[in-house]
């Protein structure tokens, strides 16, 4: 198989369709729709970890002028369905973490509801809690499943004994911190209740997912629920959801029918009730003979969860399927803790886990004596380890082989602190990265001939800076055989035709396959020159017969930084990803969607990290001065190329998915390239420079 | 309490009377109906809501709208001339400098009057030394006429208060580079942008 690469892609694609719209600041996202005098809301947040409210006074906050509602569990409607606790907002005084609602102030301006939010004061009955994951937490227990449906443990062979016996072996602790999202745009809800029903304004990944997830909660036929949310400020899995924020508003709303209310969540609000990545404690062990081959692996997994409500981070997944290895063995253990839920983030499962197991497979390497890449190849599996299936297009190797190339991997000097630029040492490292195709399920797709040349083009997707608008416009573009200036796309509204939540880096391939399918049906109805109100509904045909494969994504990031010998500052020169991810539909938007997770890669390398201070079950730098993310300065030489591919496996489409194989591995990677500059070893992220000061 | 101001918004005067809590920001987005700017944490952390105010780059969210009484404030929306694009904009579409679109008026705000800063000499973090707007040619760092020539690190430090979370930085980067020839070339003294004013000589 040859492998051939993207053609530069800087200046290849369409450029953005809202380009225009994002540029002048004139795309109105969610708390910038148009509604007649909204009211603004604020919330009481609970103080304490655990506990109940034992009285709460209001009084003052209702008396100050502007102040139109103010609404607790005392006096809130009563949800239909409040079997998720995550949803039960106001419904009763328990406290499952901090930072819960407790009350929410509505008033005529911002400024009034958050000062009445203020005047509020609470009274609580305080419980002893616990918010602190400990490897050895006394009530660690196995869940029924993790996320995404997969299985808590998985065994084959005897790992445990092979390993015992194995020529060389490792056995490490890894760890990765508790990491918010933190989406540029805040999370974000209008709402406004009528006859028509409920409708949301809503910051969201999903208009559909919103209204299937918030329509039994208040007990309404899912039509009574109007989500609208046609551009999205980011969302990286913690908008695939409705969150508490969503639930607070709408109650609100119900009180204070014909008025819409408006509230953004703050920054500080964000990580308490937006989901975060739960926090992992990993322990990987390699058992290899003299050659490298792995004769028997085992990852065992502790993360969080929050008491009232579960979400484990499957953070072992990867290791079930990366790496050749007889005897395997898998497990995840959570804590219940009096916490905020965590929930999805960029890449869960495999983002953390690739950190853990990349990292042990560099130490194996240095252990060996061998090249990492060469290690890797040593490692690699003819069918998938886990399944026992075919992969069907497992281009690991190739990735790896292209990257040492266009990086200069030959450069590397494999003895740890042997280069040298002044007062700072030199090093470069690598890593893999993988993600699943996740078999989609399906999308319904509208389209509609406008008349003089103009296709109407209807889905419910979204754009969360996923390049949708233009994606999906020009999947209609090819597959009508017209001109992109001839479709007109609608996306982000719960009363387009039904589409999928844009996660799992399914959304392009889920929408664009019902497009495909809906332009292939108005050929065949209508033919090349329709009558003008022409139209077709489509729903996206059954997926393909892929049950017998092995599907997913590949990469491998290679990574240079140098470290300050005096402080330990560490800059990461150069960043390159590799990556296999099937066909690549706009080149522009895709290369940045690459490099975007990568970025997010570099800041989970060296900067991201929630704390929590466990005496008051608090995050304590929870804004966007503590809480580091990659600025411009950090974000040096980066790149993303991928092979040219078309996976005939995934349907007509040939695309897998981009959205999140670009953060997993690029924390390993940095890591590896730390300790070759410096000869440390890192196995908890962050690198902070105190840890590179030897 | 409720004061009565005029801002000046893209060119227009609008008059309001503002709780005296309210900042630019919210008075901008919430009573004019300007959403141009972006709110992304409100508290000077993030520059999304970054605006020119009287042709320096400011962010908003820090300001009390009582303090700008009868300044004029230029956002995303109001660069450009007329219909067309500004052309910091019009690099930023071509470079894919954004995902989401969020940080995005700010970023492109502050990178235009970063280019009038740089212009005007005000060196940043990385300029190789202070001598680097006093023109004497050394250290390859200064343009003439006491300008600071814009190179990647240049770039990188100061436009480091603009967080993108969707990771834009490398397009980012290029759209600001190929904006500021553009400006260097149409004028190698003045960024163009309406309602600007000299930015002050010498280091701020
Ligand atoms: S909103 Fe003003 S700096 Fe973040
Ligand atoms: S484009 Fe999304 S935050 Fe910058």
């Amino acid at each position: 198989m040859s492998i051939t690469v993207s053609p530069s892609a800087t200046n290849a694609g369409l450029t953005r369709i809202d380009g225009p719209a994002k540029v002048t600041g004139t795309a109105a996202y969610a708390f910038e729709q148009p509604v007649e005098s909204p009211l603004y809301l604020h919330p009481v947040q609970a103080t304490i970890a655990r506990g109940s409210v034992r009285s709460i006074d209001t009084s003052r906050a209702s008396s100050l002028s502007g102040v139109v509602d103010v609404m607790t569990h005392e006096n809130a409607p009563r949800l239909a369905d409040a079997s998720d606790a995550e949803y039960a907002i106001l419904q009763g005084p328990e406290i499952g973490f901090r930072g819960q609602f407790l009350a929410a102030v509505v008033a005529d301006t911002p400024e009034i509801a958050r000062h009445a939010a203020g005047l509020v004061t609470v009274d609580y009955e305080v419980s002893e809690h616990d918010a602190e994951l400990r490897w050895d937490h006394p009530e660690l227990y196995a869940p029924e499943q993790v996320n995404a449906g997969k299985a808590t443990d998985t065994a084959t062979g005897d790992a445990d004994a092979v390993l015992e016996q194995a020529a060389v072996k490792l056995d490490r602790m890894y760890s990765t911190p508790w990491e918010n999202n933190n989406p540029m745009e805040p999370h974000t809800t209008i709402a406004l209740w009528n006859d028509e029903g409920l409708t949301l304004y809503e910051s969201t990944q999903g208009v559909h997912p919103v209204r299937m997830a918030i329509a039994p909660v208040f007990g309404l036929p899912p039509d009574d629920v109007h989500v609208i949310a046609p551009h999205v400020g980011g969302g990286f899995g913690s908008k695939g959801l409705p969150h508490a924020n969503l639930v607070l508003t709408a109650l609100a709303a119900q009180r204070l029918r014909g008025r819409a209310v408006k509230f953004a969540l703050t920054r500080q609000q964000m990580f308490s009730v937006a989901g975060y990545r739960s926090p992992t404690i990993q322990r990987v062990q390699l058992g290899a003979d003299p050659s490298g081959r792995l004769a028997a692996l085992a990852v065992d997994v502790v993360v969080q969860t929050s008491r009232i409500k579960e979400f484990v981070e499957q953070a072992a997944s990867p290791a079930r399927m990366m790496y050749a290895a007889e005897h395997r063995r898998t497990s995840h253990r959570v804590a219940a803790l009096d916490v905020p839920i965590p929930s999805w983030m960029r890449a869960p499962g495999e983002c953390p886990g690739m950190f853990g197991l990349e990292v042990a497979m560099d130490e194996l390497a240095e252990e060996l004596g061998l090249d990492p890449i060469e290690l890797r190849e040593r490692n690699e599996p003819e069918i998938d380890p886990e399944t026992g299936k075919p992969f069907a297009n497992r281009r690991l190797l190739d990735c790896f082989r292209l990257g040492a190339e266009r990086f200069g991997w030959d450069r590397r000097n494999s003895r740890p602190g042997s280069r040298w630029e002044g007062r700072r040492r030199l090093g470069i490292g690598v890593a893999s990265a993988t993600y699943p195709y996740m078999r989609q399920r399906a999308s319904s797709a509208r389209i509609r001939y406008e008349g003089e040349g103009v296709y109407a083009v209807h889905i419910g997707a979204a754009d969360l800076g996923t390049g949708t608008w233009t994606t999906l416009t020009q999947i209609a573009a090819e597959c009508l055989d017209v001109g992109v200036e001839q479709i007109r796309l609608q996306i982000g509204d719960s009363s387009l035709p039904m589409a999928t939540v844009a996660g799992g880096s399914s959304g392009t391939a889920s929408w664009g396959s019902a497009i495909l399918a809906a332009a292939g049906r108005f050929r065949e109805e209508h033919g090349t020159a329709p009558e003008a109100g022409a139209e077709v509904r489509v729903r996206s045909p059954r997926q393909l017969e892929t049950e017998g494969l092995s599907m997913h994504s590949f990469g491998a990031h290679f990574a240079e930084v140098s470290v300050d010998a005096d402080t330990g500052e560490i800059r990461v020169d150069r960043l390159l990803g590799v990556f296999s991810a099937g066909r690549i539909i706009n080149p522009r938007t895709a290369r940045s969607q690459f490099l975007g997770g990568m970025t997010m890669g570099l800041g989970m390398a060296l900067h991201e990290q929630s704390v929590m201070d466990p005496r008051f079950g608090i995050v304590v730098n929870h804004d966007l001065a503590e809480y580091h993310v990659p600025t411009n300065a950090d974000v040096r030489d980066m790149e993303a190329v991928w092979l040219d591919e078309f996976d005939e496996h995934v349907g007509p489409l040939g695309a897998r998915g981009i959205g999140e194989i670009g953060i997993v591995g690029t924390a390993a990677a940095i890591a590896n390239a730390a300790c070759n500059a410096t000869g440390i070893r890192v196995r908890d992220l962050p690198i902070t420079p105190d840890k590179l000061l030897g | 309490m409720k004061i009565p101001i005029t801002l000046e918004v893209d060119g227009e005067p609008r008059e309001l009377s503002v709780d005296t809590r309210t900042t630019v920001l919210d008075a901008l987005r919430e009573r004019l109906g300007v959403t141009s700017p972006k709110k992304g944490c409100d508290h000077g952390q993030c520059g999304a809501c970054t605006v020119l105010l009287d042709g320096s780059r400011v962010n908003s969210c820090l300001l009390l709208a009582v303090a700008a009484d009868g300044c004029a404030i230029t956002t995303a929306a109001g660069l450009g001339a007329g219909a067309a694009l500004h052309p910091m904009q019009q690099a930023f579409i071509e470079h894919d400098g954004f995902q989401c679109g969020y940080c995005t008026p700010g970023q492109i705000c502050s990178a235009v009057g970063m280019l009038a800063e740089a212009a005007a000499g005000h060196p940043s973090h990385v300029t190789a030394s202070a001598s680097a707007f006093e023109s004497d040619g050394e250290d390859g760092e200064d343009g003439e006429d006491g300008e600071v020539l814009l190179t990647d690190d240049e770039i990188r430090e100061r436009m480091s208060g603009n967080i993108c979370r969707c990771g834009a930085y490398v397009n980012i980067r290029a759209a600001i580079s190929q904006a500021a020839a553009h400006a260097a070339g149409a004028d190698r003294s003045a960024v163009p942008h309406p309602h600007s004013r000299p930015a002050e000589e010498g280091a701020s």
